[in-house]
């Protein structure tokens, strides 16, 4: 098995079934799944393919602590999700659940091992305030409560502020689109909904349709400016693609003229890109040819190769991905907002360095 | 190898370079830094554990160290630092030791979710362990380091590490943390122990710690089984009582001192409903009289 820590992961998660041969560096496997907050699903990976008996004793106890920490964090997750969609029933509206709450409801393999920061939901714009009301009267409480915090996301982004459940404490994002407002991607959120699957197991639930779920996920990961959890999101892309992929041509063929639907092609681009380049996912060969139209000008290509190659490592401590994360911060400001409102915003923020959260 | 079998140059040059690595009960774990308070506090206080090689592997890679720029030279600071990464707020150097302890009770308390983990200080006798599960405050440390002192083996003065089956206790025997007046209490007290430098002035007021007895750390393999859970608290110059606890309000405050509880679910429940029925539970009030106290605790362990 690879020395380098950095590639340590990547093929471990690949490859778990070789764990039980190799001799394995077992501290720095580890510490960089624990870093890139991927133990668990290290763990359920293992679990699934050489087995966990086959893990020498002291890593062992760190895979085995993992797993108890996900299904903990799993049940907190389907009894918030029951909690939520009890909220949200007579509002008769659609409601749609993101990434993890979605993989784990509609029981994908993106679900296994992965743990939570918070749950995700996407409804209607126009359904907005009677959302936010019920959602307060169901316990939840805005974040954030600066008059700017409050306008940067009422007025600009694509979610409300963060709303935290005030005995429970548990994180809800609500979107009503899936990119900011201000980004110059021009996606028609109406159509997520026409094409989302509903959850019959966990009304009024649904998921985004495969495609969509792919280009969310993928739209997430390469728009954001903030990647600490960038190689966990990679791999949930992988484990979707691996998923529907494997269901037939008919799949792939949908995913790239959808991503020209919803001019979410650059995204596709880099998801396909990458998950193949670190965790060797497969893509068919015309796929990858058919998506290079939405590569961005050689240059830029081979740029961002290199930044994201060292921005999706696990080890935030190594000056390399320290200073790619920086760059990709840059990035991810740059496609949110047009420049003078960027230049606003960050002049904003800079001044209120160091004022006291109101 | 120990730690008092370190020169303390060489114990200086893996601080500062490769990493020191020490067995801690159940976890190894390596640590750097620079501050001569952690590596005198780590000679003094640790001298009894033993010392893993580069090749052993390690649970967790910790270092307390000061910042760059110029917080190394102005008021200097001490940040604990975990995989590499900053995590806390940065404090005075001169708290770098106990920075370096609660980092380490804090790396525990966070991922080592095999067990159940109980804020708790743990003694044995006859393989049976005595649990002192409280809030700060309680005394609880200072009657863990009165019973250290009169014979009772240290299991942990700040965690039970629980199996998951409720009937073991698993020994992490490391310095005990004294605050404030019990710092003298304990030094008039144990006149032997081995008492590391005051460090006044944190979040706690003033800390110190002690040495576990070698004894403590040699058998740091012998887990014990849960006979007895007392409930301590310190009232200045109250009479000592020893009261009978109703096993439901036991579990409750064994729930209430957990730390992650509620990780384990079902099997977190079952654990300390085992563990509760397995011991006597009783609810101590004490008011400074150390020699009454560990005379109550002998009786116990005699009966």
């Amino acid at each position: 098995m690879n020395e380098l820590p950095s590639a340590l992961l990547d093929e471990a998660l690949r490859t778990p079934a070789r764990i039980a041969n190799d001799s394995v560096p077992w501290e720095a496997l580890i510490a960089s799944a624990r870093e890139a907050d991927l133990l668990a699903t290290l763990a359920a990976r293992i679990g699934a393919s050489a087995g966990l008996d086959s893990v020498p004793r002291a890593p062992r106890a760190h895979l085995i602590a993992a797993g108890h920490r996900c299904r903990a964090q799993h049940a907190v997750v389907r009894r918030e999700a029951f909690e939520i969609a009890r909220v949200l029933a007579p509002l008769a509206t659609p409601v749609i659940l993101l990434k993890g709450a979605a993989y784990l409801m509609a029981g994908l393999p993106p679900a296994q091992g992965r743990l939570f920061s918070d749950i995700d939901i996407l409804v209607p714009k126009a359904r907005l305030p009677d959302v936010e009301s019920a959602l307060m009267l169901g316990g939840f409480a805005t974040t954030h409560l600066h008059p700017y915090d409050q306008r940067y996301y009422r007025r600009w982004m694509h979610e409300l502020p963060p709303m935290q459940h005030v005995k429970r404490l548990t994180i809800l994002d609500v979107h009503h689109t899936i990119v900011p407002e201000t980004a110059s991607v021009a996606l028609d959120a109406g159509a997520l909904f026409r094409a989302a699957v509903p959850l019959a197991q966990a009304t009024p639930f649904a998921v985004l349709s495969p495609c969509d779920m792919v280009l969310h996920s993928a739209t997430h990961l390469f728009h954001n400016e903030e990647l600490s959890h960038g190689l966990r999101d990679l791999v949930d892309l992988d484990a979707l693609l691996a998923h529907f992929g494997g269901e037939g041509r008919a799949f792939w063929r949908t995913l790239v003229a959808r991503a020209g639907e919803l001019d979410l092609g650059r995204p596709l681009y880099y998801a396909l890109r990458f998950t193949s380049r670190l965790l060797g996912t497969q893509v068919p060969a015309d796929v990858v040819a058919d998506v290079a139209r939405y590569a961005p000008a050689a240059p830029v290509a081979a740029l961002m190769d290199r930044l994201l190659d060292a921005a999706l490592q696990p080890a935030a401590a190594s000056p390399a991905t320290r200073w790619a994360r920086r760059a990709m911060y840059v990035r991810g400001h740059w496609l949110k907002m047009p420049v003078p409102l960027l230049a606003w915003h960050l002049t904003y923020k800079a001044l209120r360095r160091g004022e006291e959260p109101a | 190898m120990i730690v008092a079998e370190l020169a303390a140059a060489e114990l200086r040059r893996r601080l500062t370079g490769p990493g020191l690595r020490l067995r801690l009960g159940p976890v190894a774990t390596e640590i750097r830094s620079p501050f001569a308070v952690v590596a005198s506090g780590l000679a003094l206080l640790y001298a009894k554990h033993e010392v893993l090689g580069a090749g052993d592997f390690a649970d967790f890679r910790v270092a307390v160290e000061p910042p760059f720029g110029v917080r190394r030279f102005v008021a200097p600071q001490a940040l604990f630092k975990f995989d590499g990464n900053t995590r806390f707020r940065p404090l005075p150097a001169a708290q770098a030791f106990p920075l370096l302890e609660w980092g380490l009770n804090w790396c525990i308390t966070m991922h080592c979710h095999q067990y159940l983990i109980i804020h708790s200080a743990v003694l044995e006798r006859n393989g049976r362990a005595l649990l002192l599960p409280a809030p700060p405050g309680s005394g609880k440390s200072t009657l863990c380091a009165a019973l250290v002192a009169r014979g009772w083996r240290l299991l942990s003065d700040e965690l039970a590490l629980v199996e998951l089956d409720g009937t073991r206790v698993v020994p992490i025997p490391r310095p005990i943390s004294l605050k404030n007046r019990s710092i003298d209490t304990i030094a008039r007290f144990w006149p032997d122990a081995a008492i590391g430098d005051v460090v006044p002035d944190t979040l706690k007021g003033s800390v110190a710690h002690v040495r576990p007895p070698a004894d403590s750390v040699q058998r740091a393999r012998e887990s014990a089984v849960p006979a007895w859970v007392v409930l301590p608290r310190y009232e200045n110059g109250a009479a000592m009582e020893l009261a009978a606890l109703p096993k439901c309000d036991a579990f409750m405050r064994l729930v209430d001192s957990a730390f992650n509880y509620s990780v384990h679910g079902r099997a977190g429940f079952d654990a300390l409903a085992a563990l509760v029925d397995g011991s006597d539970c009783y609810a101590f009030t004490y008011g400074g009289a150390l020699d009454e106290a560990v005379a109550a605790f002998d009786r116990f362990a005699s009966s």
